[in-house]
């Protein structure tokens, strides 16, 4: 790059030599010194006129507009963000409410069912202990006249058969009377 | 630039003030000229352009409207970087000096027309104008204090007398570097492109082509240099005026 330069300016000093021959540079030539430096201040003046008061705002207020629009945008983004989460955190609690009141709901009707059911068994069984004691005094009470019937008959068959025997009718209370000790009841 | 009429053609005579209109203001000539043409040129071009990309305003911007979001950006940041936020208030100047800078030096490229920048008087002018704008920022702000820019704090007090010459040299040396840089760069590149150009149409035709592919390439570096020395320009007006400001040294 120095080397650039330096054979640049190497070059350079070569041609404003031959110029020189020539009438000089044109760049040491104070005759234009004047009307260079007029349209210079004309120029630059009118340029920073313009920049300053019309072209340079005009980028500065998009630029700043967009970037207030991105700040405003990222705020709304965090916020509407926020708002999820609440959301997302309510609906996970009522999920976890409705979950803990159907698991309740199931015990409390397991454990009805539980009780219903024991009730019902018991009645069953009462019921069906009630109609076994029945059943129980029924037998008893026919087993009792079937014997008390079978003493008669015995009486019967005996008067009969003595009847036969001896010709003779013998009365039934001797006939139970002596039948009693055999019967043994 | 471009040889025409008769008579002696050197590599110089592109530098050539021409008169368009003669123009006479209480004996000054103010002249409307070839310099004149391209300056007015860049004034219509960038205002022209700046209002034309911006003209919609959009909140999504058009490609054109983003490169001129672009430039604002690029020197407000240059700035901001070099001055701080308090920079900003100084920052149309600033970008005023890069564009036409800028536009004349590219503009200067374009065969038939003329670099304006490459006049030693114009670049002079404008390092003159930062130079005094600069001076005038920092005694106006820190009074005579702006003085101690030229004994920088935790210098030994007997290197002083050596310091302060040097300070106040390269100070009051600044309005010349910084305009001759410009100008020298410019001014040399310009000369460098006629001089292969004037080989290219006196040899032969296989003599030809070697000058032309040196100047198609050059040419491309010029328009580096037309950006760079436009940038350069513009940072070394950010540095003064951060010591006149801020009194960083």
């Amino acid at each position: 790059m120095l080397a650039g330069t330096t054979m640049l300016f190497a070059v350079a000093a070569e041609a404003a030599e031959e110029a020189a021959k020539s009438g000089g540079l044109p760049q040491l030539n104070p005759h234009t010194f004047e009307t260079q430096l007029f349209w210079l201040v004309v120029t630059f003046l009118a340029l920073f006129f313009v920049m300053s008061k019309i072209a340079l705002p005009r980028v500065g207020e998009v630029i700043e507009e967009r970037r207030d629009r991105i700040k405003r945008d990222l705020d709304a983004a965090a916020r509407l963000k926020d708002e999820t989460d609440k959301a997302l955190a309510d609906y996970e609690k009522a999920l976890a409410d409705a979950r803990a009141n159907a698991s309740g709901i199931a015990k409390n009707t397991r454990e009805k069912l539980a009780t219903e059911t024991e009730a019902e068994r018991h009645r069953v069984d009462e019921q069906i202990a009630g109609k076994l004691r029945e059943a129980d005094t029924r037998i008893a009470a026919t087993k009792s006249k079937a014997l008390s019937a079978i003493g008669d008959i015995a009486t019967d068959t005996t008067r009969a058969v003595v009847e036969k025997l001896i010709g003779q009718d013998v009365p039934a209370e001797d006939v139970k009377k002596v039948l009693r000790p055999v019967a043994g009841s | 630039m471009a040889a025409e009429g008769t008579g002696h053609h050197g590599p110089m005579e592109q530098f050539e003030i021409k008169k368009i209109v003669d123009l006479d203001l209480f004996g000054h000539d103010i002249s409307f000229t070839n310099s004149s043409l391209m300056m007015v040129l860049a004034f219509a071009i960038v205002v022209g352009y700046l209002l034309y990309a911006m003209r919609g305003r959009s909140l999504v911007p058009t490609r054109i409207q983003s490169t001129a979001e672009l430039t604002y950006e690029y020197i407000a940041g240059m700035v901001k970087e070099n001055i701080g936020e308090e920079g900003m208030k100084f920052f149309p100047w600033v970008f005023t000096i890069f564009i036409f800078i800028l536009v004349l030096n590219i503009f200067g490229l374009i065969p038939g027309n003329f670099a304006a920048t490459s006049h030693i008087i114009v670049t002079f002018a404008l390092a003159a104008m930062v130079w005094l704008v600069a001076t005038f920022v920092g005694f106006w702000k820190h009074g005579v204090g702006y003085l101690r820019l030229f004994a920088p704090a935790g210098v030994p007090l007997w290197l002083m007398p050596i310091i302060i010459p040097i300070e106040l040299t390269s100070y009051l040396i600044r309005p010349i570097s910084h305009s001759v840089r410009l100008f020298a760069n410019i001014m040399a590149g310009h000369t460098m492109l006629e001089v292969f150009a004037g080989f290219a149409v006196l040899l032969p035709w296989w003599g030809k082509i070697a000058p032309t592919g040196f100047m198609v390439a050059f040419t491309g570096l010029e328009l580096l240099v037309a950006f760079l020395q436009a940038f350069i320009f513009t940072v070394l007006t950010c540095i003064y005026l951060n010591d006149a400001v801020n009194m960083h040294h």
